[in-house]
């Protein structure tokens, strides 16, 4: 069927059969896999009819915690990827010594890095964060919503949609070879002529616009939606930390898109921004894509402080020490983050100020980055701690993060870096700041706000076993990798000569399998929560004695978040409430206004990705098809003026009293 | 929980806001429009960079002097500014809620756009005429991405803008309508903003 | 504790070294022991504040606890002037002083400055002429040419001990770096383009260097051997280099620049004149025009309206390298890379310049 005819040429671009790379068998042990897990939930979607409810209640909900929750499921799934990605290389790694090759030759243990590097950034760090925020931030501020709630489920749509182009890049075709910035001019049309680099542009194309919008949409959520009395200087820290989150992601993600479509001239159109000849700089790759690149660490990491800083102050029993001092090392972190983009390419051979300038510039984060970390410890000086699983998680990260944060600064002395870049120590710092950082975070915010989404708390044994396994296998895998980057061993490296090695690679190897551990640890914490919801029941809205608004209303919320807009007159406001006596409102409800479910932005994201996948393949007419339907579909649904409707007092009455009921009968 | 009740000095009930009025659905759309916009303006930035770095990579190929006309290059930042101006009028048509006026402005902003494009894609075309295609030089390719962008813009732009139309057209200038009025206009001006970049930085500092 | 935590920082490599060779902290160049010197001051400043941090956070953690009634609790407590300045001002401190640092360390061990201005090794010969050592990256090996004595290898490199090396590098066609940790960092080799590295060598012995920086599928195996020695042995060296067969031409170069991995060492008797401009010129085969040509018609005043360079003069053609690393069926087949399908034969209507092809117009072009 799939010869290669001028017909199914035209029809299929340059995908043959020949594309699917049936003669991997690791892929087709991975592809027999995700057939039969896909199939079964398939089935049982089907057979429990549940395609009407998935529809109507999550994939065209504009419910801010039901995309926020998709996100976060978006994440796991594709952590679930990057995992086995990671396994894959450290075990190749452990074996592949004085002669032996190893299990994964290098077109394909190349992907692999690439794939790994590119979806923990991008699929799993970024809509873990985006989750994390999208859930929160109206919650903590007494909204009701986001701003643009239709926008809000395309933009997760469009990051769906990334993800998907990423994962189809495993079963046809092939993913770029490059490393995950993709550097010209290895990236380019000479030197990568196949569609692993297309993959790489196209899903981070149609993922970005899904960030970029979703960064707008939480920007202008924060200023324009607090509660009333909620000034500036009363925002709880997570919601200031997202505010400059969302800063850099607008101000960061389009230069991404630029880049990413310069490169992707380069290899459609023959133009020569980064080529070799004709007036071509590869250089200014490296400049560009690292102006958006530093910004980004920062992007996952400040969302996380806001958590840590939220969950030091609820266990510690205590305000939060020197809030105006966070606000403004976070301000400065956010504008400093654009200064020192420079100290990924020290060695490129800048002049000497240049490159003092930017290691300069790059230590002076870690002025009010410490700061953050003092105010952390001071706000647990004189606090009464609780040592719930959400605090165990940030004790571990602060310790943890010390240290990468101390390698970090190292990295920026250029001489040191001269050393040490592009080895395994980089690799262990960033592993060390990510992993303590952003992982720990994510970790300690799913235990903490758990049961705000779900109604009941999260089993407290299996999130022990998970934590040590994960603190313990952290230290295991990457301490290692420090020791080698001293031994000079570079990055992305397939195989070794020097035996002396390979002891170091097996601890390393053994530390990831503890993380594995520690990730079934996770999963058996869900499920063993599950089945013990009723136990782990929490009817009150606040199991932890929190001090800011997502507690004052119930759990799970219900649609509208809050019968009445909370009036906010301290920072910590739902402790100023308690102190307070505050009493629910009874009666006197009124109808709320609320966006419609629509089903545009999934329709519209699918329409990109068809784009993206037609791009890459060269499919031409349906490349063309999609973009113009894409269009005409927008257009459409422009007309469309009837998107919003009022739940009735009624409703929201017997909502309120059922929480109340409730909450009597079980505190 | 210690509920340190120190003090009775609020009644409960000031906590939460009884008496809501509605707020207007999209008031928030112009704000979030307009940082939009503003990252929208970081592309321009970094193709302007580009063009900056790669500007003097001619690859001993064509170079500004070589191909640029200016006479041409002045009618065509006319039209833009013109169909700025006629979009002026049409907001005030709209304050005063003259729905044939503000079609009718807005029709004449839509010619002006198209001729610039016009103008535009007739130059592309005695350029690549001459040779000096996109493909040409790293010079070339930062000039056609950049300009090319721009294009694109005032494209999509139209294409809004005819979109437009038909909707007061058909529901009149009601409020959702007003917003994308006052939207497009944003984006329209933002256009002529940016155009003024490329004529001084593109064009006129390489032709003197 | 100054001293204490100075102390602790020196002796850890001392620890670490017996489990391996950690060459960057144990360098037996004088540029690189500086950098390591840096690492290390670098170290022992953070430590400073680094390790009370870590002590707090368990002191405070275990002091605070829930269960330890007897501690203080102070709910409201979450201001204090002297407090929050000297939370800005510890670390502030510390960065002044590193940030010191590091402007002196980075001008001093710029990698384009002349050892005989900086080192501060006796050994170190500062009168004579540097050693000159041209660096090609080619994909995946690395070619060495010595200018002052017209001899040429392939991964194998070679200096007398305490004289001065002066490197220059380019590449072929993809981004490299360069590193020999025992002599000094790392330093990239772009194609068209020359960076520079000062380095020395003071003990003899054998030593690695490789790529430092991602290439493409032979990357793992794009290593060398570093042999310091002594000017008799360095001598000795370069005369049997010089009774290679092989000379290094612009065909023997062209030969040498397609791609291939683990390729063996070679030694080349003689170099053409001019080869290394060329190759940094991307234009060794002939007819290309060099890049440095091109460059002085583009800052020539003169518009270049009157001559028209024939635009495949300007083209580098550089040898996929795609096609390494075992089979890669998907989707980089001719026409879109300019390469024969694997499984499928070429069909007819397919023809070698893939004319009325699908794949944009610019990856039609045979190679
Ligand atoms: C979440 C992600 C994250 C975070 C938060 C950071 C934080 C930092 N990073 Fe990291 N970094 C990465 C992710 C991150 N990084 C990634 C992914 C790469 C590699 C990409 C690639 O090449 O593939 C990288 C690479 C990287 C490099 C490039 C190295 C190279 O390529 O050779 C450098 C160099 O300067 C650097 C520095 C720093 C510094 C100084 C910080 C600082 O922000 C750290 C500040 C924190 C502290 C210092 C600790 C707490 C402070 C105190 C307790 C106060 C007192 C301390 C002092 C006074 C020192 N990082
Ligand atoms: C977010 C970023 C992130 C994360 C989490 C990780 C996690 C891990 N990484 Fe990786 N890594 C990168 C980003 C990341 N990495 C990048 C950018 C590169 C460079 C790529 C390149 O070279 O181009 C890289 C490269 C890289 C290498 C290549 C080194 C080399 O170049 O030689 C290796 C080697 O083994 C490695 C290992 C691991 C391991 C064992 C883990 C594991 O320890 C951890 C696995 C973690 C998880 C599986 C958990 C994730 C979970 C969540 C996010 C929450 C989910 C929530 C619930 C389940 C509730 N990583
Ligand atoms: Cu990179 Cu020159
Ligand atoms: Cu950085």
């Amino acid at each position: 069927m799939l010869a290669n005819t001028d017909l199914s040429r035209f029809i299929f671009g340059r995908l043959t059969l020949d594309s699917i790379p049936y003669h991997e068998p690791i892929l087709i042990v991975t592809f027999l896999g995700v057939v039969v897990l896909g199939g079964a939930l398939l089935a049982a979607v089907t057979y429990y009819r549940w395609w009407g409810y998935l529809w109507h209640e999550w994939i065209t909900s504009v419910d801010h915690k039901r995309i926020g929750v998709m996100y976060i499921i978006l994440a796991i799934v594709m952590l679930l990827r990057g995992f086995a990605d990671a396994i894959l290389m450290r075990t190749q790694q452990a074996i592949a010594f004085g002669g032996n090759e190893g299990f994964l030759p290098a077109h394909h243990y190349d992907q692999v890095f690439t794939a790994h590097g590119v979806i923990m950034i991008f699929f799993v760090a970024m809509p873990m964060i985006t989750g994390i925020m999208n859930y929160i931030i109206p919650l903590q501020i007494g909204a009701r919503d986001v701003a643009f709630p239709f926008l809000n489920n395309f933009s997760f749509w469009m990051t769906a949609g990334g993800a998907m182009l990423i994962m189809i890049s495993l079963f046809v075709g092939e993913f770029a070879r490059t490393g995950w910035l993709a550097f010209p001019p290895l990236s380019g049309a000479e030197f990568s002529p196949g569609v692993g680099v297309d993959y790489y542009i196209w899903g981070l194309q149609v993922a970005g616009v899904g960030t970029l919008l979703s960064g707008v949409n939480l920007l202008v959520t924060v200023i324009k939606m607090r509660a009333p009395g909620m000034t500036m200087m009363r925002l709880p820290v997570f919601v200031w930390s997202s505010l400059c989150t969302n800063v850099l992601i607008v101000a960061a993600f389009p230069v991404l898109t630029a880049v990413l479509t310069l490169l992707s001239l380069d290899r459609y159109a023959g133009t020569h921004f980064f080529t070799n000849d004709m007036g071509g700089n590869s250089m200014m790759y490296f400049n560009l894509i690292w102006i958006w690149g530093h910004p980004e660490v920062y992007i996952l990491i400040l969302p996380l402080f806001g958590v840590f800083s939220e969950i030091t102050s609820t266990f510690s029993g205590k305000r939060l020490f020197a809030y105006t001092s966070m606000v403004y090392a976070l301000v400065v972190i956010t504008i400093l983050s654009y200064l020192v983009w420079l100290h990924h390419f020290f060695t490129m051979g800048n002049g000497a100020t240049v490159n003092s300038f930017f290691g300069i510039t790059t230590m002076i984060i870690s002025i009010p980055t410490g700061v953050k970390v003092f105010n952390w410890l001071f706000t647990m000086y004189e606090g009464r701690i609780r040592f719930e699983l959400p605090m165990m998680w940030t004790i571990a990260f602060i310790v943890t993060f010390v240290i990468g944060g101390m390698s970090g600064v190292l990295l920026a002395v250029p001489p040191v870096d001269f050393t040490v870049h592009n080895s395994l120590f980089l690799v262990a710092h960033f592993h060390n700041v990510i992993i303590g950082g952003v992982l720990f975070g994510s970790f300690a915010a799913i235990n903490y706000w758990f049961p705000k989404a779900f109604g009941f708390k999260l089993d407290v044994f299996w999130g022990k076993v998970s934590f040590w396994c994960w603190v313990v296998g952290f230290y295991f895998a990457f301490m290692p990798l420090y020791v080698l980057g001293l031994m000079g061993v570079t990055r992305r490296l397939r195989e070794f000569d020097d035996p002396s090695l390979q002891i170091w690679f097996v601890i390393a190897a053994f530390g990831a399998a503890l993380i594995a551990a520690g990730i079934a640890a996770l999963l058996l914490q869900f499920y063993v929560s599950v089945r013990d919801r009723k136990k782990l029941i929490d009817a009150t809205g606040d199991p932890w004695d929190g001090r800011t608004l997502e507690w004052a209303t119930s759990s799970p919320p219900p649609q509208y978040n809050f019968a009445f807009t909370p009036i906010v007159r301290d920072l910590d406001a739902f402790t100023d409430m308690k102190r307070n006596d505050f009493r629910r409102p009874g009666d006197g409800f009124r109808p709320i206004h609320m966006p419609k479910n629509t089903e545009a932005g999934v329709i519209l994201a699918g329409l990109s990705t068809v784009c993206g996948f037609a791009l890459i393949w060269y499919i031409w007419w349906l490349a063309a098809l999609s973009f113009f339907g894409l269009i005409g579909y927008a257009i459409w649904h422009s007309f469309n003026y009837d998107r919003d409707y009022h739940i009735p007092a009624d409703e929201v009455a017997e909502t309120e009293q059922a929480y109340a009921s409730l909450a009597a009968g079980r505190s | 929980m210690a509920h340190a009740a120190n003090s009775q000095n609020a009644p409960p009930e000031s906590f939460f806001e009884l008496n809501e009025h509605g707020h207007e659905t999209g008031s928030s759309t112009m704000l979030g429009f307009w940082i939009y916009l503003m990252s929208d303006c970081l592309i321009f930035a970094v193709l302007f960079a580009t063009y900056g770095v790669l500007g003097a990579n001619y690859a001993a190929g064509p170079r500004p002097e070589d191909i640029f006309e200016l006479p041409l290059l002045a009618v065509n930042t006319a039209m833009l500014l013109f169909s700025s101006i006629t979009y002026g009028f049409a907001m005030i048509a709209m304050q005063a809620r003259q729905t044939k006026m503000v079609l009718l402005w807005l029709a004449v902003t839509g010619v002006f756009g198209a001729l610039f494009l016009g103008i535009e894609l007739y130059e592309f075309g005695v350029f690549i005429g001459e040779g000096a295609s996109p493909q040409r030089s790293g010079f070339l390719s930062a000039f056609f991405t950049l300009v090319g962008t721009h294009g694109l813009h005032v494209t999509f732009g139209i294409v809004w803008l005819v979109t437009l139309m038909v909707q007061i057209q058909k529901y009149g200038l009601i409020s959702a309508n007003r917003r994308r009025i006052m939207c497009l206009s944003m984006f329209w001006h933002f256009l002529d903003v940016v155009w003024i970049g490329v004529f001084t930085f593109v064009y006129l500092i390489r032709m003197i | 504790m100054r001293h204490f935590t100075l102390f602790t920082v020196l002796s850890l490599p001392l620890l670490l070294s017996a489990c391996g060779d950690l060459v960057v902290l144990f360098p037996d160049g004088d540029i690189a022991a500086r950098q390591r010197d840096m690492m290390l001051i670098a170290t022992g400043l953070m430590l400073l504040i680094i390790v009370p941090v870590i002590a707090m956070t368990f002191w405070f953690a275990w002091r605070y606890r829930a269960a330890n009634k007897a501690a203080r609790y102070e709910a409201d407590w979450d201001h204090s002037t002297k407090l929050e300045l000297a939370i800005w001002a510890a670390p502030l401190l510390i960065i002044i002083i590193l940030g010191a640092v590091t402007w002196v360390g980075t001008h001093l061990l710029d990698p384009y400055r002349p050892l005989d201005e900086i080192t501060t090794s006796e050994t170190v010969d500062t009168e004579g002429e540097p050693l000159v050592v041209e660096v090609v990256a080619l994909n995946w090996k690395w070619l060495f040419v010595y200018p002052e004595y017209g001899i040429a290898t392939v991964n194998e490199l070679a200096a007398p001990v305490d004289r001065p090396i002066r490197f220059e590098l380019t590449a072929e066609s993809v981004m490299n770096a360069f590193y020999v940790p025992t002599l000094a960092g790392m330093i990239y080799a772009m194609p068209g383009m020359e960076t520079k590295l000062h380095a020395v060598v003071n003990k003899e012995g054998t030593y690695d260097g490789f790529a430092s920086h991602y290439n493409g599928a032979g990357f793992s195996d794009m290593r060398f051997k570093f042999y310091g020695q002594t000017p008799e042995q360095f001598d000795a060296w370069v005369e049997e280099v010089r009774q290679a067969d092989d000379e290094l031409n612009q065909q023997s170069y062209l030969r040498l620049a397609y791609p291939s991995e683990a390729d063996p060492v070679r030694y080349f008797s003689s170099v053409q004149h001019g080869l290394y401009q060329r190759i940094l010129g991307m234009c060794v085969q002939d007819g290309k025009m060099c890049v440095q040509e091109i460059m002085n018609i583009d800052n020539s005043e003169s518009s270049g309206e009157e001559e028209h360079v024939d635009v495949d003069r300007l083209r580098y053609e550089t040898f996929p390298i795609d096609e390494f690393g075992g089979h890669s069926p998907q989707g980089a087949t001719a026409p879109a890379s300019g390469r024969i399908p694997h499984t499928d034969r070429m069909l007819e209507g397919d023809r070698e310049d893939g004319a009325g092809s699908i794949a944009p117009s610019q990856l039609n072009r045979s190679h």
